[in-house]
């Protein structure tokens, strides 16, 4: 079931894409933060996988709050969370969804599992995760 | 003495939609516990029966408390605490 929609322009999903295929094999993961209220995704800020798997991903502890921060003192939220599948489907795992802290944000997946660090396919998919709950939604992407 | 507490979006149910909140307590785990008095159901949230969740990172300050004493760190007058869940997946 499709519902809810995210606006994005072309230039911020290439910009995942890219580092997706340079964090390759790795997952690649960041936030694009956009003003409160607004749903808007803006502000590209990739992050460091502390734990460098191309199976898991997560912020490091000190950046996760620096962030933070950052987007408080800017009157930001994180509109859009994004990690990479290097080898499997763009679609929530078990632990993404087990993960899901922001109830708010879109969850972002790129799997470039056709290429790796290739140019090529790739799939691009947007979900909201809220208490356990997936539902994908469409994309819009402005040029 | 009175702690500042950040809550993170996903436990402000908890505190009726309030982003900072004060507490009390000489250690996290006190403040924690004045927080459950508070605010009730949100301390399962932060700790299970190993201690901090895994997956929950709290700073006193800019310092995690991890690498503090975790739920025995000292809390001062004027320090701030911030809950953020880990942004974290597979």
């Amino acid at each position: 079931m499709l519902i809810g929609m995210l606006e994005i322009q072309r230039s911020l999903v290439d910009s995942i894409v890219a580092h997706a295929r340079a964090d390759h094999p790795d997952e690649a993961c960041g936030v694009i933060a956009g003003p409160a209220g607004s749903d808007q995704p803006v502000r590209f800020i990739p992050m460091v996988n502390a734990v460098r798997c191309p199976t898991l991903y997560e912020f490091d502890s000190k950046d996760l709050l620096r962030l933070y921060r950052e987007m408080d003192d800017r009157d930001e939220i994180p509109v859009v969370i994004y990690h990479s599948h290097p080898a499997t489907q763009a679609y929530p795992s078990i632990t993404d969804i087990t993960q899901a802290s922001e109830p708010d944000a879109h969850y972002v997946l790129v799997s470039i599992r056709e290429t790796g660090p290739l140019e090529g396919p790739f799939e691009f998919r947007s979900f909201r995760i809220v208490d356990g709950e997936v539902t994908e939604e469409e994309i819009s992407i402005r040029e | 003495m009175s702690i500042e507490v950040r809550i993170p979006t996903i436990l402000r149910p908890y505190t009726s939609g309030e982003k900072l909140v004060t507490a009390q307590g000489i250690t996290l785990a006190e403040v924690i516990s004045d927080l459950e008095i508070n605010y009730p159901g949100i301390g399962e949230r932060l700790i299970d029966e190993n201690g901090l969740r895994r997956f929950i990172n709290i700073y006193v300050n800019d310092e995690d408390v991890r690498f503090l004493d975790g739920l025995q760190s000292v809390i001062a007058d004027n320090d701030s605490i911030t809950i953020l869940p880990a942004v974290a997946g597979g």
